[in-house]
C-alpha cells in the first residue's frame, strides 16, 4: 500500500470528507511524525508503536571509491518499535 | 514530551477545520488502515516518511533471562521499519538533547 493508496482508502472510508480533505490530513499527520522526530522528540501510538531516536557514535568511515578514511560524526536514525496490538495482529494471521 | 494520538488530531483540528470528533477518528482510522494493510501481509509505503514491512523469522533457541532455561522463540511474522530519504536526512541534521 502506497500513501496515494492509503489516501483513496481513507476518502472511501470518511465519505463525509471531501478527497482534498484527506489527502491533506495524511500529509499534515505524516508532517507532524517528521517534525516531532526532527526536534528530536519520540512518537507515541497506543497500539501501533512507538517511533524514537537511536544514536549512531562517530567513527571513521572510508570513501569507497577512492579508499581515504573520512570521519563521520556521529548523527541520529528514526527507529520504530511496533505496539503490542500490532506486534499481534501482524503474527497472527497466516 | 511524547508526541501522541491527542495531540495529533488536536492538529488536524487546528490546522485544517476537522471538528474534534472527526479529527480524533481520522487519527484513528489512518492508524488502523496501516496495521490492517500490514496484517492483510501488504508492505506499506509512505513516501517521504518510510516503509514498514514484513518479516518471517524462523524458530531459534531463547532462554528465560530469569531463571536460564532453555525455551525455543517459535517462529514468528514482525514488522520492520525503514525511514525514507527525507526522514532520515532531517533526523540526522538533529543536534542531540545538549544543543538548542
Amino acid at each position: 500500500m502506497t500513501k496515494s493508496e492509503l489516501i483513496e482508502k481513507l476518502a472511501q472510508k470518511q465519505n463525509h470528507l471531501p478527497y482534498k480533505d484527506v489527502e491533506f490530513a495524511v500529509k499534515a499527520l505524516l508532517e507532524q511524525l517528521v517534525q516531532a522526530l526532527a526536534s528530536g522528540d519520540r512518537v507515541e501510538i497506543r497500539g501501533f508503536g512507538s517511533f524514537s531516536l537511536h544514536y549512531r557514535p562517530p567513527r571513521m568511515g572510508r570513501n569507497p571509491k577512492t579508499g581515504t578514511a573520512v570521519p563521520l560524526s556521529g548523527k541520529y536514525v528514526p527507529h520504530f518499535k511496533p505496539g503490542k496490538d500490532l506486534r499481534e495482529r501482524v503474527n497472527s494471521s497466516e | 514530551m511524547a508526541l501522541t494520538k491527542a495531540e495529533l488530531a488536536e492538529r488536524l483540528f487546528q490546522d485544517l477545520g476537522l471538528n474534534k470528533r472527526e479529527a480524533k477518528d481520522f487519527v484513528e482510522i489512518f492508524f488502523e488502515e496501516i496495521r490492517a494493510a500490514l496484517e492483510a501481509g501488504g508492505q506499506v509505503k509512505l513516501s517521504g516518511f518510510g516503509n514498514f514491512n514484513l518479516r518471517t523469522k524462523r524458530q531459534r533457541p531463547g532462554r528465560n533471562p530469569k531463571t536460564g532455561e532453555e525455551i525455543p522463540i517459535t517462529a514468528r511474522r514482525v514488522v520492520t521499519f525503514h525511514p525514507g530519504q527525507k526522514l532520515k536526512a532531517r533526523v540526522e541534521a538533529y543536534s542531540g538533547p545538549n544543543e538548542t
